[in-house]
């Protein structure tokens, strides 16, 4: 029946070595028990073998006397009361266990913010996420100069606490100090290809941070449907959405970017342009680029029209409303996958190449499209990013424009590139998880390496992290979580933790415990391999 | 050839219809017409024809009717009839009638399943031989039954004769590689009565886990289960998956996996696997059931005296796939066994195994279901033995096999190019559904003795939280394979339905209560 025995040797091999990893974490489990599973792994970790144990009754987390953040921080409280939750969650009728417990007891976690909180403030690319934790009985210490540190720390504690075989809640005293390894940690999901309800973007912001992920790249609209309402131009949604109940209202955005901002994650809106706009036609009259089939008109559109005024000014107001919108200082402006033919059908297009001194290259129309629109995001003081064939087109960029890279073919060389030419990059390349394939696939996700590319340190630094990809065209909500998690965990460790770390056993071992404590908390992960959760 | 192109113009003038964009899978026959009539949903009923063989009590049918109403109108509260328009004649009934009433039976590999829907001017009519055929005609009835943007149900005048090409059309799942809780196993019941799959072929242990608890051996499933309390299936579960089924025309097919496959069932029951050797020292591991001992003859006749009885359908499966012989192999007493029976080849011990465990099995009364390994290496069985193929390529291309099983003059399950936990990027749908399983050479003789196939979700990578969308809509491109005509193979015809038949799923499912279990 399944074919152990068949397929050609490398999937063979994977085979086998499987059911060693799995043998051993079903041996593990038994013999030993429980044990903390972090994931993914801070920096520094010291754990002493001596135990403390949890009373939900008699725990609590709160403020260190010296933080800068208090109880007027909602951002922190709403955090505290979600990993006493997350702790104790659905093991409440144990709380009388605390009465006959005997061994030493952790009463207290005290979170100290050290420098200006940023309780209010929403987090961007160089916010500091670094954080200490010491836990020593009676009370451990949280410390973290921003709050941004802080909820990665009460992650990591509460990764930290397990049950025992009597169910006792219990951690190990340990001292931990973790920063991140890249500041750009992200998940992308497209909302155009399949709509999304709200709901599923919250349950991924809630997954996201249980695996300190930090950017929601929000590929919000493409060719096939606009959900975004747009204040200025309502039409948009009305005309280019799947239907009227597929909409992201203004308070649906709101609500992502709030909630996203409690969990330390960003939130950057993709509007995908010249490229991949056919659902703004709709709404937006002469947006798009009449296609000629001959001398003739024929029915369909092409990219957005490069050569009218109405064009940028139309640009102008609805990048506007964006960047007041959307908090994030980045907006990704797409820039891919530009489709020539059509504006090369179009004789009013022609002319106008003519008239710029063109000639035949339509990529200097697409850059001459590019930098203006790159003008607009500026002058409202937003920074952008933008896929990699802006940059492979030659087109001249504002200093400081991210490039993201996506083709998998050569992604090193093309980071090697990009980086050479001053510009900071993000890799996407390896990670598109939604190139499903059978087996574990989350072992080459996780074995990539970012920075294994041709350049100086100096350009080595403006690698400034990475993205799991799930684009939409076979995903909606039925299949969005299970297909997302555990697999992105697999890049979350590559993005966060050292660079040494890669030993695929060990990381097999956590991220199946990882996986089972996701599951614990809501998320449908799907199994590593055979087996099960507690 | 001529039918081809007349079957295909006729399914397209169909798709014009309109009606046809709802069914799957696609019945023998269609007659559509836009003349069409509202359904009101407080008054509309199934009723029992006063000269049919089933009547009120019948319970396979009294919950069919109950459920399809729950399907089709949901609880209500309804928008009053839309007064707008023209006038529509209305429907109040379906009224169904059956030839023979097996109410209180299960259904079988020769149960009938034909079915005649007739809702036209004078009546609104579903005729069967059988209860089966009416539950598959039911499903039909409800996949016609349309809400207008006011919510107005219609049913467009239309005339369907209906009846499967294959009698066995399976859907496996595994339960040992990962537990699956009972409600998964019960909404894929539902699924697949949606899509007229007949048969639930249970792989119920295996090397990882033995959750089946059994009533003679408990020692099985408590030393052999993830988990004694939460992961195992209890005599009362087994009994409710079984009635479920039942109720939903569905068999289930149990699978009890050997000799190899077997590691679970070791830790319950000492002696039963053969120890392997590590040269003249027993390695500590264990391979599949030892087959030179006495006892375990004795353990498989009470074990399968049990199965036989817990499981009503005249098939079991007794697996029978991939015999490592390399545990056998090391074993001194099992080299001196083989000696003295003249045995040169482990597959004459396996053979051996087998013929002895299909002559307990024949003694119960029971037919029995072989993975192709057991044909592969000439084990001797009893003619009316089914095969089922699942290899892909070797050791030949799997309409190859199906070739060479009937040829033998062997029954065929064909299940190998339908293994549905193996996943690739896009449409992968369409691959299974151009599947045709009578594609070889091969006499009209041969050709019968292919009953049917099944879908495989083997569970390596598979739980309860990705079950349902990696078995739906995909598994209903084999649904339709083997039910369908030879020539329903139009893709953009097949594209469209089953994009309207999956969202008609989605909210059957979320009707139903659980789509995706969270805690296991």
């Amino acid at each position: 029946m399944e074919p152990r025995a068949l397929g050609p040797p490398g999937l063979l091999a994977l085979g086998v070595l499987g059911s060693l990893l799995a043998l051993g974490a079903q041996a593990q489990l038994a013999a030993a028990g429980p044990e903390p599973a972090l994931w993914p792994l801070p920096r520094a970790v010291q754990m002493s073998p001596r135990l403390l144990q949890l009373a939900p009754a008699n725990f609590s987390i709160g403020h260190g006397p010296n933080s800068t953040a208090g109880p007027s921080c909602s951002l922190l409280q709403e955090a505290f009361r979600r990993y006493n939750e997350y702790i104790f969650g659905s093991y409440k009728m144990h709380q009388d266990l605390a009465k006959f417990q005997v061994g030493t007891q952790l009463q207290q976690l005290l979170v100290t913010i050290i420098l200006e909180s940023e309780c209010n403030s929403f987090p961007s690319m160089s916010s500091d996420e670094s954080y200490t934790l010491t836990v020593r009985e009676p009370v451990a210490s949280l410390k973290a100069n921003k709050v941004w540190g802080a909820l990665r720390g009460l992650e990591t504690f509460s990764q930290l606490i397990y049950q025992d075989s009597y169910g006792t809640f219990t951690i190990n005293e340990a001292n931990i100090i973790d920063s991140p390894r890249f500041p750009h940690r992200g998940i992308l999901i497209d909302t155009s290809r399949h709509y999304l309800p709200v709901k599923n973007i919250l349950k991924t912001l809630d997954a996201m941070a249980f695996n300190k992920f930090n950017v929601l790249h929000w590929h919000i609209v493409d060719d096939q449907s606009f959900p975004y309402q747009s204040i200025t131009f309502p039409e948009l949604s009305n005309k280019g959405s799947y239907t009227l109940s597929h909409v992201y209202t203004p308070n649906d955005v709101s609500k992502v970017i709030e909630y996203a901002r409690l969990r330390g994650i960003r939130v950057i809106p993709e509007f995908d342009t010249p490229g991949h706009t056919q659902s703004w036609g709709k709404g937006q009259k002469d947006l798009l680029t009449p296609c000629y089939k001959g001398q003739k008109q024929a029915d369909s559109v092409g990219p957005i029209n490069p050569m009218l005024n109405t064009t940028y000014t139309f640009l102008t107001m609805f990048f506007k409303e964006i960047s007041k919108v959307f908090p994030d200082q980045l907006i990704h402006l797409g820039g891919d996958e530009v489709e020539f033919d059509c504006w090369a059908s179009n004789p009013n297009i022609q002319n106008f190449m003519k008239k710029k001194g063109f000639g035949q290259d339509f990529t200097k129309l697409e850059s001459f499209y590019v930098q203006k629109l790159l003008d607009i995001i500026a002058s409202m003081n937003k920074g952008s990013i933008v896929w990699q064939e802006v940059f492979d087109n030659n087109n001249e960029l504002q200093p400081g424009t991210i490039i993201q890279v996506w083709k998998l073919e050569r992604y090193a060389s093309e980071l090697s590139q990009v980086t050479a030419s001053g510009f900071p990059a993000i890799l996407s390349a390896p990670w598109y998880l939604d190139l499903i394939s059978y087996g574990e696939d989350w072992r080459k996700y996780y074995l990539v390496e970012p920075l294994n590319f041709q350049g100086s340190d100096k350009q080595k630094k403006l690698v400034l992290g990475g993205e799991a990809c799930l684009w939409g065209e076979y995903v909606d909500a039925t299949n969005l979580t299970p297909r997302l998690w555990p697999r992105a965990s697999a890049v979350g460790e590559r993005l966060w933790s050292d660079k040494t770390v890669r030993d695929l056993l060990g990381a097999y071992d956590r991220l199946s415990r990882h996986r089972c404590r996701m599951l614990r908390r809501g998320i449908s992960a799907q199994p590593l391999f055979v087996g099960f959760c507690d | 050839m001529a039918g081809g192109a007349l079957g295909l113009r006729l399914l397209l003038l169909a798709a014009l219809c309109g009606v046809a964009a709802a069914l799957w899978p696609w019945p023998r026959s269609v007659q559509g017409s836009p003349r069409r009539y509202c359904l009101g949903p407080a008054a509309f009923a199934f009723r029992h024809h006063a000269g049919s063989a089933a009547q009120p009590g019948c319970d396979v049918l009294d919950a069919a009717f109950a459920r399809y109403r729950r399907l089709l109108f949901g609880a209500g509260p309804w928008p009053p009839p839309s007064l707008s328009g023209q006038h529509h004649e209305s429907k109040d009934m379906l009224v169904v009638t059956v030839a023979t009433a097996e109410c209180n039976e299960f259904p079988t590999l020769e149960s009938l399943e034909n079915y005649t829907l007739t809702i036209d001017d004078d009546q609104c009519l579903l005729t069967a031989d059988t209860i089966w055929g009416a539950l598959r005609g039911l499903e039909t009835f409800s996949q016609l039954v349309w809400t207008s943007a006011e919510g107005t149900f219609f049913i467009n005048k239309t005339t369907i004769e209906d009846f499967p090409r294959f009698p066995h059309r399976g859907l496996l799942l595994d339960t040992s590689r990962h537990y699956l809780p009972l409600s998964s196993i019960l909404d894929t019941l539902d699924v697949m009565a949606y899509n007229k799959l007949n048969v639930f072929h249970w792989h119920l242990v295996d090397d990882p886990s033995f959750p089946y608890d059994s009533i003679t051996f408990p020692e099985l499933a408590r030393k052999g289960s993830y988990n004694p309390v939460t992961h195992i299936y209890t005599a009362q579960d087994v009994k409710e998956i079984i009635e479920y089924a039942r109720l939903r025309g569905i068999r289930v097919l149990a699978e009890f996996d050997t000799p190899g496959h077997t590691l679970s069932w070791g830790p319950g029951i000492p002696g039963l696997l053969t120890p392997c050797y590590s040269g003249s020292r027993p390695s500590g591991d264990f391979g599949p059931v030892n087959p030179i001992l006495n006892s375990t003859y004795e353990f498989m006749s009470l074990f399968f005296l049990e199965i036989s009885s817990v499981f009503p359908d005249f098939y079991l499966h007794l697996g029978g796939d991939e015999v490592d012989f390399t545990c056998w192999k090391s074993n001194p007493d099992i080299q001196a066994f083989m000696k003295k029976r003249g045995f040169d080849d482990f597959r004459q011990l396996e053979s051996f195994y087998i013929q002895m465990l299909l002559d307990i099995i024949s003694a119960y009364n029971k037919g029995y279901v072989v993975w192709q390994e057991v044909f592969d290496n000439k084990v001797k069985v009893r003619p009316d033995t089914i095969v089922q193929v699942w290899r892909e390529e070797k050791p030949v291309t799997y309409m190859q096999e199906v070739e060479l099983v009937t040829k033998a003059g062997f029954r065929a399950l064909l299940s190998a190019p339908w293994y549905l936990n193996r996943i690739t990027y896009g449409p992968d749908w369409k691959a299974m559904y151009n599947v045709e399983p009578l594609d070889f050479e091969g006499s009209p003789e041969q050709k019968a003795l292919v009953i049917g196939g099944e879908a495989c979700m083997w569970g390596e990578w598979v739980d309860s939280t990705n079950l349902v969308p990696r078995l739906w809509p995909r598994g209903g491109a084999v649904a339709e394979r083997l039910w369908s005509s030879n020539l329903t193979t139009d893709l953009d015809f097949a594209y469209k339905r089953l994009s309207h038949f999956r969202c008609e799923l989605l909210r059957f499912i979320s009707l139903l209560p659980v789509v995706i279990s969270t805690t296991l």
